[in-house]
């Protein structure tokens, strides 16, 4: 049923991020993390309305897609503490996880970088004529880049399956849209690249699952060309780091209640039944008691693993 | 009888069967399926494998890197043109961050078999932004494999051993080279990565030329004879990995090295090659070294100045000789004209 396959979802990346915050100051990870917390929903509703094997792309905030995608829930704790039981050894840490398993197929430090991989697999999988659809998801920061309008751009004249998802949270590290941005309308941008593009003022995730569905299905029928979604939504937590950062004085917190207030997670919770809830939150809980255990008792990698990789 | 082709030609054969061969490849760059072809050597293979693996590109270098990187990570073998090498700074975060780091940070989930091709512009006139030798930009991050062949045969090996390879390859190429011609067999050959070929024997000093200076060196050794030096001249042709053991062992025979580069001297692949060299030596077995490369200048347009800018074999075969006989040594070997720079018309 879809609203407990969402509510898992949502419930279990909320979860996890709090208790990646919770432990982040005894220094079990010694590396940034960038938390998801207030705008998990995004990934969650996109990736419920995705096949196995379509493929995702995303930025240095990406846990709750990894973990939306189905991602390994031990594999990420364990690369999040550095350990050789990580998805990627520990060599990647929390900012450019992938897993090919689940067909999540890179995220990187450098904002707006993975945009053209997204377009690149699809013209793979276009070239090939494989009907599987690319998400590149991203911030309203890497819209500024370059790269976003060069991507866009040949997405468009190639008419590749490529649904691009920016989740604008309004602030790239502090600044906010408006002082970034001359015509800070991510859709019209697109648009003026030759994407189409719907905007989602609001975070539910049951529309945006539906709206997604119908697109994907669209894509990949070959029916159209590329499709860009702006679902504004809102960060709880700082840029990076495990914190609230509303004392600073950049945003206030009067900004985010009505994004508190219309916590996607607790308007889920709302429309189950509190028993059906409870089973799946106790199931959860486990399941992440068990993962950072894991994490905690797996080894570190070896000397070796320094070199191993480079070349193939 | 021994088959010749250019160097060019040789690129045009390698593509054309590794297409064959392997459906996972593809072309890309701004302007590769026009008229001109890509110096010749992608002319007509539109024809032959349509627009669906011959993609002419919109001028945004950075993406279409990425979008390379993208098709490359979903299992294809693309290969990217940049008709000229400058192009590539567009496309830095791309090729560094992402082509060269891929395998690595994802704990060796993903390959990234991608061959960007960069076409080094001397010939005439080309000026500020069309002549730079960028090959120790991309030398110096590891993950990147960065080869610059200047014979015909290393140019058909190197292209298919770098299609094949599953790592990223900056592959070097100088218009001036394009021209060059030399034995290429018609059949299936790999040269690998880091191995360096000595173009020529000698005993009494080692040029060690990359790219087009290679050719500059063989014209300088021809002209030391003059003056009894026996020059050995090697051809690195990989750059990195660099075949440092065999640079060395001549280094060994002759004591005398001298290093010339498509490029800057000052933190460029000479300083490299030097110090590989000397850190195999040690100092107890001392050698005296010259590098040569760009004049250290931004390249000037008109042509006295250009003259001035690049050592040409007369000034490597000056050279040579004063790090064998001493400062005191007058001899100027006559101006020999490279006469692929000779008889280049423009405008490309």
């Amino acid at each position: 049923m879809l609203l407990e396959r969402l509510y898992r979802s949502l419930y279990l990346i909320r979860r996890v991020e709090e208790e990646v915050a919770r432990v982040y100051s005894s220094d079990v990870i010694l590396s940034p993390i960038h938390l998801s917390i207030g705008q998990e929903a995004i990934s969650v509703a996109v990736c419920q309305a995705l096949a196995a094997d379509d493929v995702v792309f995303g930025s240095y905030r990406s846990h709750a897609l990894y973990l939306a995608k189905g991602g390994d829930l031990r594999g990420m704790l364990a690369e999040l503490y550095g350990k050789a039981t990580g998805v990627a050894k520990g060599k990647a840490g929390s900012m450019h996880l992938l897993d090919t398993s689940v067909h999540m197929m890179g995220s990187s430090a450098v904002v707006g970088t993975t945009i053209p991989h997204a377009v690149g697999y699809a013209l793979a999988l276009a070239m090939r004529g494989e009907p599987r659809v690319v998400v590149s998801f991203f911030g309203e920061g890497a819209v500024e880049e370059g790269v976003f309008a060069e991507s866009l751009n040949y997405a468009a004249l190639k008419r590749l399956p490529v649904l691009f998802v920016c989740e604008n949270n309004g602030y790239a590290i502090h600044t906010p849209q408006q002082a970034r941005q001359a015509l800070p309308d991510v859709c019209a941008k697109a648009e003026s690249l030759g994407v189409a593009a719907e905007c989602f003022a609001e975070l539910d995730a049951e529309r945006l699952y539906h709206r997604t569905s119908e697109v994907v299905a669209e894509l990949r029928s070959g029916a159209r060309g590329p499709v860009l979604f702006e679902c504004h939504c809102y960060r709880w937590r700082e840029h990076v780091g495990p914190a609230e950062d509303f004392a600073i004085g950049y945003r206030p917190r009067s900004e985010a209640e009505p994004w508190l207030a219309g916590d996607s997670l607790a308007c889920l919770a709302r429309k189950l039944d509190p028993t059906q809830r409870d089973a799946i939150e106790q199931q959860v809980e486990r399941q992440i008691a068990d993962a950072f255990r894991y994490a905690q008792d797996s080894p570190w990698p070896g000397a070796e693993e320094l070199y191993t990789d480079l070349f193939a | 009888m021994e088959r010749t082709l250019t160097f060019s030609e040789a690129l045009h054969e390698a593509t054309a069967q590794e297409m064959r061969r392997d459906p996972r490849v593809f072309v890309l760059g701004q302007g590769i399926d026009d008229f001109k072809g890509f110096y010749g050597t992608t002319k007509g293979l539109v024809e032959e494998f349509g627009r669906d693996r011959i993609l002419d590109t919109p001028l945004a270098e950075d993406g279409m890197t990425g979008v390379a990187i993208g098709a490359a990570m979903a299992g294809m073998r693309p290969i990217q043109t940049h008709i000229r090498m400058d192009f590539m700074l567009l496309a830095m975060n791309q090729i560094v961050n992402i082509a060269a780091k891929a395998r690595y940070m994802y704990g060796g989930q993903v390959s990234v078999p991608l061959v960007v091709r960069g076409v080094i512009g001397r010939s005439w006139g080309q000026g500020a932004q069309h002549s730079q030798g960028l090959h120790a930009f991309f030398m110096h991050v590891p993950g990147l494999r960065v080869v610059a062949p200047t014979t015909p045969y290393d140019g058909k090996g190197l292209l298919l051993q770098s299609i094949r390879s599953d790592d990223p390859v900056i592959f070097i190429e100088h218009r001036m080279v394009h021209f060059q011609r030399g034995h290429v067999p018609e059949g299936d050959y790999t040269v690998p990565f880091g191995q360096a070929r000595v173009l020529a024997p000698g005993r009494d000093v080692t040029l060690v030329g990359v790219s087009h200076a290679v050719v500059e060196c063989m014209r300088a050794r021809a002209s030391l004879v003059e003056v009894g030096i026996e020059a050995e001249v090697i051809d690195p042709v990989s750059l990195s990995p660099m075949d440092f053991d065999t640079l060395a062992a001549s280094v060994r025979r002759t004591g005398h090295l001298v290093v010339v580069d498509s490029s800057w001297a000052f933190c460029g692949a000479s300083a490299e090659i030097v110090a590989g060299i000397a850190e195999r030596l040690g100092t107890t077995n001392g050698f005296r070294f010259v590098r040569m490369g760009f004049a250290p200048t931004v390249c000037p347009t008109t042509k006295p100045l250009e003259r001035l800018f690049y050592p040409d074999a007369a000034d490597i075969a000056e050279q040579a000789c004063r790090l064998l006989r001493g400062a005191a040594s007058d001899w100027r070997p006559a101006r020999i004209e490279a006469p692929e720079i000779l008889e280049f018309r423009g405008p490309f």
